[in-house]
C-alpha cells in the first residue's frame, strides 16, 4: 500500500516540475516515480497502517488554517512591539511546563507550531518538559494551551 | 485580482519592515531570534502569496504550475524556517547564553 502511495505522491510531483505532457516526459517521470517508490518508499511512510495515516492528514490539514491565523496574529503583536518607543510590553522569559502529547510525531508537530508563531520559540524538548522562549507576558500565558488540545486531538490522543 | 496580489506584496513588505526593527532593536540574543526568525515566515507567507496571484492573472496552464512551484517553496519554508530557528536558539542555550529579562520578572 506504501508503494502506491509514495508512487502516487512522486509522480504527482515529477508532472509538477516538468510541466510537460508528451508521452516521452511522462514515460521517463513514470518509470523513475516506480524506481524511487520500489527502492525507498519505506523513508516516506516508516509505518505501514495506512488508513490511520489518511485520517490524520485530513485534521491536519484543517488545522492549518487555524495555526495561519495564530501566526497573522501573533506576527502583528510582535512587530507592534518593535515599533514601540520604549518597548514597555517587552518581557522576554524562559518557560518551563509539561506536555500530555505522548507520541513522537505531536511533540514535533507541536514544537514546530510553538515556533511558528511568531512570540514563542521551542528551545529544548527533554521528555515531557518542553523550554520555551518566550518574548512577552501575552505570548508566555498562552502556552500549552488550546494549541496543544487542537494537535493531540489530531494525532487522537486526547 | 492583480490588486489582492498587490497588497499582499505590500502586507509582507510591512512584515519584513516590522521584523527588521525589533532584530535591530530587541535587547539580546534571544529575542532578536524572534524577530528574524519568524517575522520572515509571516512576511514571505505573504509575498510569495501575492507573486503566485499575480503570476496567474493573465490565465495560462504554465502559470499555473509557476504558481503551484511557489507554494511548494512556501511549505518548504513552513518546515525549514522554524527547523532553523530551534536549531540556532538551542546552540545559544547549549553554550550558556544568559537570556535578558527586566527586574521584576520571576
Amino acid at each position: 500500500m506504501r508503494y502506491v502511495f509514495t508512487f502516487i505522491l512522486m509522480y504527482g510531483f515529477w508532472v509538477l516540475l516538468s510541466g510537460k505532457f508528451d508521452t516521452f516526459h511522462l514515460a521517463l517521470g513514470f518509470l523513475s516515480s516506480l524506481l524511487v517508490s520500489f527502492i525507498s518508499s519505506d523513508l516516506l511512510f516508516a509505518d505501514t497502517r495506512v488508513g490511520g495515516r489518511m485520517r490524520e492528514l485530513i485534521r491536519f490539514i484543517a488545522f492549518i488554517p487555524w495555526i495561519l491565523k495564530e501566526i497573522f496574529l501573533a506576527a502583528t503583536h510582535v512587530a507592534l512591539i518593535a515599533l514601540e518607543p520604549n518597548m514597555a510590553t517587552l518581557e522576554p522569559r524562559l518557560v518551563r511546563f509539561r506536555t500530555r502529547l505522548k507520541r513522537e510525531i505531536s511533540k514535533v508537530v507541536f514544537a514546530n507550531a510553538i515556533t511558528l508563531t511568531p512570540g514563542t520559540i521551542t528551545i529544548r524538548i527533554s521528555g515531557d518538559e518542553f523550554i520555551v522562549h518566550a518574548l512577552t507576558r501575552k505570548t508566555a500565558g498562552s502556552l500549552p494551551g488550546e494549541m496543544e488540545e487542537r494537535i493531540g486531538r489530531i494525532f487522537g490522543e486526547f | 485580482m492583480n490588486a489582492l496580489a498587490g497588497t499582499f506584496v505590500v502586507l509582507g513588505f510591512l512584515f519584513f519592515i516590522g521584523t527588521t526593527l525589533g532584530l535591530l532593536r530587541f535587547p539580546d540574543f534571544y529575542s532578536r531570534m524572534h524577530a528574524s526568525g519568524k517575522g520572515d515566515t509571516i512576511g514571505a507567507i505573504f509575498m510569495l502569496l501575492g507573486l503566485a496571484l499575480h503570476n496567474l492573472s493573465p490565465f495560462s496552464w504554465s502559470g499555473v504550475f509557476v504558481s503551484l512551484k511557489i507554494v511548494l517553496i512556501l511549505i518548504f519554508l513552513f518546515l525549514a524556517n522554524p527547523t532553523a530557528t530551534h536549531a540556532i536558539i538551542d546552540a545559544g542555550y547549549e553554550t550558556g547564553v544568559k537570556p535578558w529579562t527586566r527586574e521584576d520578572t520571576p
